[in-house]
């Protein structure tokens, strides 16, 4: 009976650590009820960063603060907002390194031109293939 | 030619090498600065966060006085830690303004009493729509912000000791 009595409490207990006591902002846990909306939404939050857990995007991290982010950018796809307006206002604040999407900075240039470069020396190493089998 | 290229792959090797060796012996650097140091101050007007002190706006900033504003929550450990050196620079003669954090007004309160209160003027960010309009990632920060409204400098994490004289020292040269 007490042991009964001690899970059922435990169903009741806040956890003593937890980041913040305040409920989840409105739109961090919940779809928005467009699903033209939410899929913008979604395919914006999936490339935005979380500042906390930096491995992950806001949409697959549990921090309080992408929680926060994927609500404020719900609430403005919501309102009307364009998906890359949102992103430039965010790697506005943050810098590049907040978005997961490339950019065309000449840093990344190398990166851009690395498959043409890749074929040209595929192709290069075809044809010294293909001339040594006809010899 | 092929003698040469014979190396090719050792080189290869040493090189990623040396790239992961260097990775793995580096510190660790997770902080994201805010790129609106050296910018003016994103507009916003905050409820009151504490029942003894008023609320905040971001007009509030351009008195001609430079303040620091610290970012904090009555959640957050090391903003615990920082109270003691938020209130020796309050001592020195900063204004300091904050803001708290997904919070509640009952929790602040706890934790100022707690912990002291060095803050002119604290506004609520319940949903961190402000923190994200000034680039800030987490709690503790404190930016100091000159008389014009405009951020000079950010300081990340929980201020320790020595950290006070450098801050001072910002905030008496943006006089």
């Amino acid at each position: 009976m007490k042991r009964l009595l001690a899970l059922i409490l435990l169903v009741f207990a806040a956890p003593a650590l937890a980041q913040t006591a305040l409920p989840p902002a409105p739109y961090a846990d919940r779809q928005l009820d467009d699903p033209a909306l939410e899929a913008k939404a979604r395919d914006l939050m999936t490339t935005i960063r979380c500042l906390t857990c930096q491995s992950q995007s806001i949409a697959d991290s549990n921090a309080s603060l992408a929680g926060d982010m994927r609500s404020e950018i719900r609430q403005r796809i919501a309102q009307g907002e364009a998906p890359e307006h949102i992103r430039a206002w965010l790697i506005q604040r943050y810098g590049d390194w907040v978005s997961y999407v490339p950019t065309a900075a000449p840093i990344l240039w190398p990166l851009w031109a690395a498959p043409l470069v890749l074929l040209f020396l595929g192709g290069l190493l075809v044809r010294s293939r293909i001339r040594r089998r006809r010899r | 030619m092929t003698r040469t290229l014979i190396w090719l792959p050792l080189l290869l090797f040493l090189a990623f090498f040396g790239l992961f060796a260097s990775g793995l012996l580096k510190p660790d650097d997770h902080l994201i600065n805010s790129r609106l140091v050296g910018q003016p101050l994103p507009a916003f007007s905050l409820p009151a966060a504490a029942s003894d002190r008023p609320a905040l706006d971001s007009t509030e900033f351009a008195t001609g006085k430079p303040r620091l504003l610290n970012i904090f929550a009555s959640w957050c450990v090391p903003c615990a830690a920082e109270a003691p050196q938020l209130l020796a620079l309050k001592q020195a003669g900063v204004e300091i303004d904050a803001i708290a954090i997904r919070d509640a007004r009952p929790d602040v309160d706890r934790f100022l009493t707690r912990y002291g209160n060095p803050y002119t003027r604290i506004g609520l960010d319940a949903r961190s729509t402000v923190q994200m309009a000034l680039g800030s990632s987490g709690v503790p920060e404190t930016f100091v912000v000159d008389g014009r409204g405009k951020i000079l400098h950010q300081h990340i994490g929980d201020i320790r000791a020595d950290d006070v004289p450098d801050i001072l020292k910002i905030v008496k040269d943006a006089r």
